[in-house]
């Protein structure tokens, strides 16, 4: 509880009482922003807005009751007796897991009450109530296991900007190649020095030879081409050394980029089907493809150029205190005033540039919006109202870049402004130490030759900080997957299956949450092996959810999945999975063969066992018409086969890997009956002798299951065979008679009953 | 004559009395258009989401019922627009904005850019870490601090 309201809230209570929980809730009744306090003590509610100090309290008693709802990101707990409702809070979504824990406390205590009526407040020892010992954390309240150090809700990915020091994360990837690191630290030192050589040559060259010439002198041949000699050798040096360099470090970067994708990729497959169902394709993409790449090039390029730049201002600095340090104090002072200068325009174009690319995104919105429907845009005649939102989008694309192209066409004459400005005061000063005698004119040119070099690398260096910025948002991203732990996590000490499984699936009291939603609640399920179950139910009320979890696609919240008296969480992922055979309504074909396809489950199957499931899936036969038969090639999503052969396909994928438990998730509704028909002889051949979980739309495609199973809001209503239920004339006789009806209207409209003909 | 009326009971469901006597409980009101039309287009719905009645213009109702249907409309509405940005914590997202909202100053989290949205005209839409909706009504209407503060994130 905040500190501020600590004392307040003792002043409070009456004697003995103990508060047992709080939430702070951030909506008043008019929803208007207003924290209100809500506080749970052993035998009372109070309340109170932050602000006016309006105490009110309710005595706890049975029959109390508390309803949370949410609709449109707002949350609403209601606390109601038999009499009526006695108050309503809200507040934002945000604060959820919060006020569901305190819910949670209050039922605690309800259900405490009513078993130990007369003990009011507790027991007499004062026990703590067994909820109050869940460690919690301090600022979003989310319930912490005791071995956390930080709170998973907290720390969870997108609640800090990304920070610089993100890419030292990298450090776990660069590892590896230390010593090959260090080479090319070596080596970049080596490089770089060289290429400070010559014109510390230009010293003797002005001082010996070109000024004792124009003072009558003769010019030395021999000490010309051994000054000659020394800056072609440097420059030689210097393009050897640059080569090594890099060449290691970019195999170096290359290498850590490639590692950095593989694993991230490798890491995103063994997470649970929660996290894709939470993310887009297209983001999950751009981050293993374009972030990998650009870390890569930002290790390659950026961070090699900016280090080689610091190495050399930093050298160049020595040699510069070294020939004269007066000079070279006149000379690198103004440096860091123009290095800010740059990076000031810099930052301002930069904004720019980031906002080019959110234009430039809406353009190719237009586009991707468009394009793929064309039919719709063609038909309704809308092609002028496209083009113009075409038009509109690029003209603002225009007025963006026509803005930025202001600064941007200033920047370089600035930097080149900057330069002369720096060589000026450098000159300005020179000469006068030189008319002074304090320095040689080689001196000075030495100093210009310099100087020159590292100003044309400010504007290089001042590109840093967005490259760094940029990288570390990409590490970000990355790191964000690779932290993120598999909610369906592998068992330390796994239990092996027996070589031969029984297919028997036992749900024990098997509850499933998202967020505070209950969707599937105090389900028990008992499937032999060989039973066929058909799972039936309006569309939401956990059918879809029972069978991911029985895929173990998540976990679940309460009880325990059984197979064969082993918690499926006790065995390996992928162990389990191999059991299970899954078809689903839109069946997934991979790019590559139809054998391909079919052997995905099992890689290493000969090409007999291949046809022999295409046979039994009533495959075959199609597939043999197919100018390339099982060689012929199918798309992404299976292009050029109609749906009833790709359902068939996969029927034959899962027939291949003989699993000893199937499921069948609306395997039969997006083709016509007639394309039913094949499918179900396949099915038929598939279910025999394998303990099968059906979901199907269309009840007669049901009849043959051994046991109907009536799901409604994630409970099971109804359970038992066709003409059991429909003697009872319960929730399964409403949802038969209401297709049957549906049925007869088809056939009287000129459709056909050939599926009843079918299943019967 | 009412063409229906509407009552809250004791645990505060709303409780709908159509013309022909029948009684409906609970029922929900709901705006058709909420952002673009607010006084056009609300209805009654029952707990199962059937349209029991509908209300083609609210300014036509008799001020009292007005006013009740208003508040039943306005317990399910949330969508706070955002006047002013005070703060955010960063250019980069995710970020957090401190705003001044018609419901209140508050402080939601912006996960990325996408999920600004420009809805038809000038309306621009916003969805906050946790599914909250706020909105900006009218850009170019906003002062000088705020409009730059959106700009880098548009």
């Amino acid at each position: 509880m905040p500190d501020e309201w600590q004392a307040e809230v003792q002043a409070r209570l009456q004697h003995n009482e103990n508060a047992t929980a709080w939430v702070l809730v951030d909506l008043n009744a008019a929803l208007k922003f207003h924290k209100i306090a809500l506080i749970l003590t052993d035998r009372r509610i109070l309340t109170a807005s932050l602000s006016e100090k309006n105490w009110q309290s309710w005595s706890l008693a049975q029959g109390q009751r508390l309803r949370l709802t949410d609709h449109a990101g707002v949350g609403q707990l209601e606390l109601s007796d038999a009499q009526g409702r006695l108050a309503v809070w809200r507040f934002t979504l945000g604060l959820q897991d919060a006020v569901f824990r305190w819910v949670a406390q209050f039922e605690a205590q309800q259900s405490h009450r009513a078993q130990s009526p007369d003990s009011v407040p507790a027991d007499p020892q004062g026990r703590p109530l067994q909820a109050a010992h869940v460690f919690v954390c301090p600022v979003c309240q989310a319930s912490l296991s005791e071995d956390d150090d930080e709170c998973p809700v907290c720390s969870r990915e997108d609640l800090n900007p990304p920070s610089t020091w993100t890419l030292l994360k990298l450090w776990r990837f660069a590892q590896p190649y230390k010593r090959s690191l260090l080479i090319g630290f070596l080596l970049t030192l080596a490089s770089t020095a060289a290429t400070l050589v010559p014109p510390y040559l230009t010293m003797p060259l002005m001082d010996e030879v070109l000024i004792p010439y124009q003072n009558g002198a003769d010019i030395d041949p021999g000490l010309v081409s051994l000054y000659l000699l020394g800056l072609f050798a440097s420059g030689l040096l210097a393009w050897g050394l640059g080569w090594a360099k890099t060449y290691i470090l970019a195999l170096v970067s290359e290498r850590i980029g490639s590692d950095l994708r593989t694993t991230t990729y490798e890491h995103l497959l063994k997470l649970s089907l929660e996290y894709f169902g939470g993310r887009r394709t297209g983001d999950l993409i751009a981050r293993i493809g374009s972030e990998t790449d650009r870390i890569n090039v930002f290790l390659s390029l950026h961070l090699l150029d900016f280090a080689t730049d610091v190495l050399m201002i930093l050298m160049t600095a020595v040699i510069l205190f070294y020939i004269n340090p007066t000079l070279a104090l006149v000379t690198l002072l103004p440096l860091p005033f123009i290095g800010w200068l740059i990076h000031v325009v810099r930052e301002k174009l930069r904004t720019g540039f980031e906002k080019i690319d959110r234009v430039w995104a809406e353009v190719t919105n237009v586009l991707t919006d468009t394009i793929p429907g064309i039919r719709v845009v063609k038909a309704f005649a809308q092609e002028d109202r496209e083009s113009q939102r075409f038009k509109d989008a690029n003209a603002h694309n225009l007025q963006v870049n026509d803005r930025i192209n202001r600064v941007w066409s200033l920047f370089s004459p600035t930097v080149t402004l900057m330069t002369e400005i720096g060589l000026l005061v450098v000159w300005g000063f020179g000469i006068w130490l030189v008319s002074d005698d304090q320095i040689t004119v080689g001196v000075l040119t030495a100093f210009l030759a310099y100087i020159g070099r590292f100003y044309s690398r400010l504007d290089a260096m001042s590109r840093i900080v967005s490259n760094t910025q940029k990288a570390a948002a990409g590490a970000k991203r990355i790191f964000d997957i690779l932290d993120h732990v598999s909610s369906v996590p592998e068992p330390l000490n796994p239990v092996a299956l027996p070589p031969h499984v029984q297919g028997h699936i036992r749900l024990r009291d098997a509850g499933f949450r998202y967020g505070n939603r209950a969707v599937i609640c105090q389900l028990n399920l008992d499937i032999q092996p060989g039973q066929m179950i058909g799972l039936v139910g309006h569309s939401g009320s956990g059918k879809s959810t029972l069978v991911n979890l029985i895929c173990r696609f998540y976990d679940l919240s309460e009880g325990a999945i059984e197979l064969d008296g082993t918690d499926i969480r006790q065995l390996k992922v992928a162990d389990y999975r191999r059991q299970i055979g899954l078809v689903l309504q839109e069946p997934f074909l991979f790019f590559g063969t139809i054998a391909d396809n079919i052997a995905y489950g099992k890689p290493e199957a000969t090409r007999e066992e291949i046809v022999a499931a295409a046979r039994a899936a009533h495959a075959h036969e199609f597939i043999l018409r197919m100018p390339q038969g099982y060689d012929s090639l199918v798309g992404e999503r299976g292009q050029g086969l109609s749906g009833g052969e790709r359902q068939r396909i996969s029927i034959a994928r899962a027939l291949l890997i003989n699993p000893r438990i199937l499921i069948l998730d609306e395997a039969t509704s997006a083709v016509d009956t007639e394309t039913e028909k094949e499918i179900q002889k396949a099915l038929d051949n598939l279910v025999r002798g394998r303990t099968t979980i059906a979901i199907a739309h269309r009840l007669s495609t049901l009849r043959k299951a051994d046991r109907l199973v009536v799901m409604d809001k994630g409970v099971v209503v109804e359970e038992g065979t066709h003409d059991v239920l429909m003697e009872a004339q319960g929730a399964y006789w409403r949802l038969y008679e209401a297709q049957q009806r549906q049925a007869e209207a088809v056939a009287v409209l000129g459709g056909s009953d050939e599926d009843k003909k079918v299943s019967a | 004559m009412n063409p229906f009326d509407l009552q809250r009971d004791a645990f505060g469901l709303w409780v709908l009395v159509l013309a022909d006597g029948t009684r409906h409980s609970p029922v929900t009101a709901v705006r058709a258009y909420p952002v673009s039309a607010p006084d056009q287009g609300a209805a009654l719905m029952d707990a199962d989401g059937h349209e029991l009645q509908w209300v083609p213009d609210l300014l036509a109702l008799a001020p009292d019922l007005q006013a009740t249907l208003r508040e039943a409309l306005e317990e399910r509405e949330f969508l706070p627009e955002i006047l002013r940005l005070d703060t955010v914590s960063s250019l980069l997202t995710p970020s957090t904005w401190t705003v001044q909202t018609d419901r209140g100053t508050t402080q939601f989290m912006l996960k990325g850019e996408e999920d600004i949205r420009r809805l038809t005209g000038t309306v621009l839409l916003i969805n906050d870490a946790n599914g909250v909706q706020y909105m900006i009504r009218d850009l170019a209407a906003m002062d000088k601090h705020s409009r730059k503060l959106l700009d880098r994130f548009l």
